[in-house]
């Protein structure tokens, strides 16, 4: 499948900008730098969404456009927790005036599929439209189901995005859950994948696919290979040499491998293994100390691989091995997990 | 090349019942599983007529072999998706790829609605186990641990389409041969979030809802469980039971004109039915039942019916909804509404609409009222569509 075009909101304002100078977080969390809304979308629709909504719908646009695209074949959506802000608004009002005099408007805009069905609603398109909502790999399966649709040829290019939000209430009980790192180190401790803990992330990122190449390509996505709850490090291995076979390669074809390193010295200890079993010196770097930690993270990652492959430039922070360090990869691994319970390999390559 | 994709098993809980065999009863009786609320705990209880599966969570655990602890919903669906792996009779499920593709609308947010409140007062109070399973993922994957289900499990979301989309991603995923066997379908709890929600949308019936009457004055909520067993042709030829039924035809279109309202003229539902039929080659006269989305909405019904009024014309199969008996389950109705298609083509059955009394004025068809049996279906479409323009139809058929 060819990666047409991918465009993301997140904490970083742009590929040339974390180049450069990354944002780094406040604290524990890293929080989506926005654009001008006014520039994508009708300023009454605006109005009306929610900031979740609003970053989706955005995302969307920017990746059509990108792609040269008015129509997609289809509209796919991931997301872990869907329209937070609303659903917290909702059931508060609930709560507090004893289930009276509520009015319906955060009821409808917690609907998980409402990004994807506000992107129908400006596009008036009346294509396949699905949203999947499974914690760490809401992303994959929305990725897995445009991947099928291209194949049966129900469609010839299918839009599919990531997105998940924080919201203070979030924050507040994710951070109960001990998810997230106490200290406010600073985010040089990322970099050095010291380990401090992860930091609350979010953002959004969509992708224009199609099976068919144009000569503009971002990338293609050769391979997505998910698995679940491995219960040993050997699992892992098992997982990948079947992937390898799938695609006929060897660790030696890779020329980078990004990481879903997290700061969480349990989880990223998976990735240092993987990294030793595959080829100690192979170069990596990871990426969520750009976006930081939520269940589609890994909606970044791929659009993070997809511009390290069109530009050939790579971020020179998170570097994990710099032993063997590499210019214009052609090919990128992709690894990452959320919690040690869903874990997803992408092959992307140059196009 | 398309393989076929099987139906080798169904399971379903609904306010009929808590097993195929208990709703099929009731449908057989014409008795609606809706009436005053008895296990929701809701200002709306002596109001608002609800469709309650019949136990409350103690004994929904005991039927699920699980903690009574979890969310209500994780109890319906394992209860449910264990009857339909039963019913398919595969003898080991494990040395196939096997999936489980479900569905629901809030996850688990009847244990949210217990841990919020403390939580509003002090935010470093309410119980953690209450919020450890909100997310619609978590109630899949405590049911798909349960089972023992590990090489494909996702969640879909779409509003009152949702496990309708289950069913038809489901189906892809074998026909690409990229699982064996999947267990596809949804689930939803009664709950106060979604009692309220459609409550302030002002369509929620305060009577037994009358879906397809001229007179129609919204729905009821319900809740349950309903899923499908699908297979591959490979392991369809494996069992001793052969499966009775194949999934023939499924498309998802969006009406994309109101986050919560359906166009007049039903354009989605009209794109998703015509989608259906073509993907199974059939013409419209070959559909022997349609098992309606039929809400009792005025919105719903008049949309959906001009659609069936365009796409069908001078042929009107047999058709109503069956959420008049069991109340709109939402993100379990097109799991449900499917086990009862499958159930209409195995045993020859037609399920009435219950309490219609003026046909709609605007359509040239009536939906069925008497429960038939011994009828010959070969064909069945059941229509789910829902919030944000999601429409979906599948189309089941006799092998």
């Amino acid at each position: 499948m060819f990666i047409r075009a991918a465009a993301s909101i997140s904490p970083q304002s742009s590929f040339e900008q974390l180049l450069k100078t990354p944002s780094i977080p406040e604290g524990n969390r890293l929080t989506c730098i926005e654009p001008d809304y006014a520039a994508v979308i009708d300023a009454k629709m605006i109005r009306r969404m929610s900031r979740i909504v609003r970053m989706g719908v955005a995302a969307a646009m920017d990746c059509l456009k990108r792609g040269e695209t008015e129509m997609p074949g289809a509209i796919i959506t991931g997301t872990a927790y869907g329209c937070l802000a609303d659903t917290e608004l909702f059931l508060t009002k609930m709560i507090e005036q004893n289930e009276a005099l509520l009015t319906p408007t955060a009821f409808i805009q917690s609907t998980h599929n409402t990004v994807g069905a506000q992107i129908a609603l400006l596009l008036k398109c009346h294509h396949y439209n699905n949203t999947f909502v499974h914690r760490g790999s809401s992303f994959e399966s929305a990725l897995l189901d445009g991947i099928t649709l291209l194949k049966e040829k129900q469609a010839s290019d299918v839009l599919v995005g990531g997105i998940d939000e924080i919201t203070p209430t979030s924050h507040t009980l994710l951070s109960r859950f001990g998810l997230f790192r106490q200290s406010n180190s600073d985010h040089a401790s990322v970099n050095d994948h010291q380990r401090y803990g992860a930091i609350d992330g979010e953002g959004t990122s969509f992708f224009l696919l199609s099976a068919q190449s144009s000569d503009n390509d971002f990338a293609e996505l050769k391979g997505l290979y998910t698995f679940y709850k491995p219960s040993t490090q050997r699992e892992i291995e098992v997982h990948f040499s079947r992937f390898l076979v799938e695609q006929n390669m060897s660790p030696r074809d890779i020329d980078l491998v990004i990481t879903g390193h997290s700061g969480n010295a349990k989880h990223d200890v998976v990735y240092d293994r993987f990294l030793k079993s595959i080829d100690p010196a192979k170069p990596a770097v990871g990426f969520k100390h750009l976006c930081g930690e939520y269940p589609t993270a890994s909606s970044f990652a791929l659009w993070l691989g997809s511009n390290i492959l069109r530009s050939g430039a790579i971020p020179d922070s998170g570097r994990i091995n710099n032993r063997n360090s590499i210019q214009s990869p052609k090919r990128i691994l992709i690894y990452n997990h959320y919690q040690n319970s869903y874990h997803a390999f992408y092959m992307l390559s140059a196009c | 090349m398309q393989s076929p994709v099987f139906i080798a098993g169904v399971g379903v809980i609904s306010a009929l019942g808590t097993n195929v065999q208990d709703n099929l009863m009731s449908l057989e009786k014409e008795t609606a599983g809706i009436g005053d609320m008895a296990y929701l705990s809701s200002v709306h209880r002596h109001t608002l007529p609800v469709a309650e599966v019949k136990m409350n969570n103690e004994e929904l655990a005991g039927l699920a072999a699980m903690s009574p602890r979890l969310s209500r919903t994780a109890l319906l669906s394992a209860i449910a998706a264990k009857e339909a792996l039963a019913d398919a009779g595969i003898p080991e499920y494990n040395p196939y790829r096997t999936g489980f593709v479900s569905a629901n609308t809030v996850g688990g947010m009847d244990k949210t609605e217990d841990f919020f409140p403390d939580f509003l007062q002090d935010n470093q109070k309410g119980r953690l186990r209450n919020l450890v399973h909100h997310e619609c993922g978590a109630v899949t994957e405590l049911v798909a641990d349960h089972l023992g289900i590990k090489h494909h499990v996702s969640t879909i979301s779409t509003a009152c389409s949702s496990s309708a989309n289950a069913i038809m991603f489901a189906a892809r995923l074998i026909k690409q041969n990229i699982l064996d066997i999947v267990v596809a379908g949804g689930a939803d709890a009664l709950t106060k979030f979604t009692l309220n929600g459609f409550n302030t949308l002002m369509i929620v019936d305060h009577e037994l809802s009358q879906p397809f009457d001229e007179n129609r004055r919204g729905l009821n909520l319900g809740e349950g469980a309903g899923y499908v067993v699908l297979v591959s042709e490979k392991v369809a030829n494996s069992l001793s039971q052969t499966p009775a039924c194949t999934i023939s035809g499924y498309c998802n279109a969006n009406d994309a004109y109101h986050q919560t309202a359906s166009s007049p003229g039903g354009t989605g539902s009209f794109l998703a039915m015509e989608g259906a039929l073509q993907q199974s080659g059939l013409p419209p006269d070959e559909i022997d039942y349609i098992n309606l989305h039929g809400t009792g909405t005025q919105n719903n019904d008049i949309a959906e019916g001009t659609a069936i009024k365009t796409l069908f014309e001078g042929h009107y199969p047999p058709m109503s909804s069956t959420k008049s008996f069991t109340g709109h389950t939402l993100g379990a109705s097109g799991g449900i509404e499917a086990v009862f298609s499958v159930l209409s083509i195995q045993k020859g059955l037609i399920y009435p609409n219950l309490r219609l009394s003026t046909p709609m004025k605007d359509l040239p068809f009536v939906p069925e009222t008497k429960f038939r049996k011994g009828v010959p279906i070969r064909h069945v479409l059941s229509n789910s569509f829902g919030f944000g323009g999601n429409c979906t139809s599948l189309i089941f058929s006799k092998i």
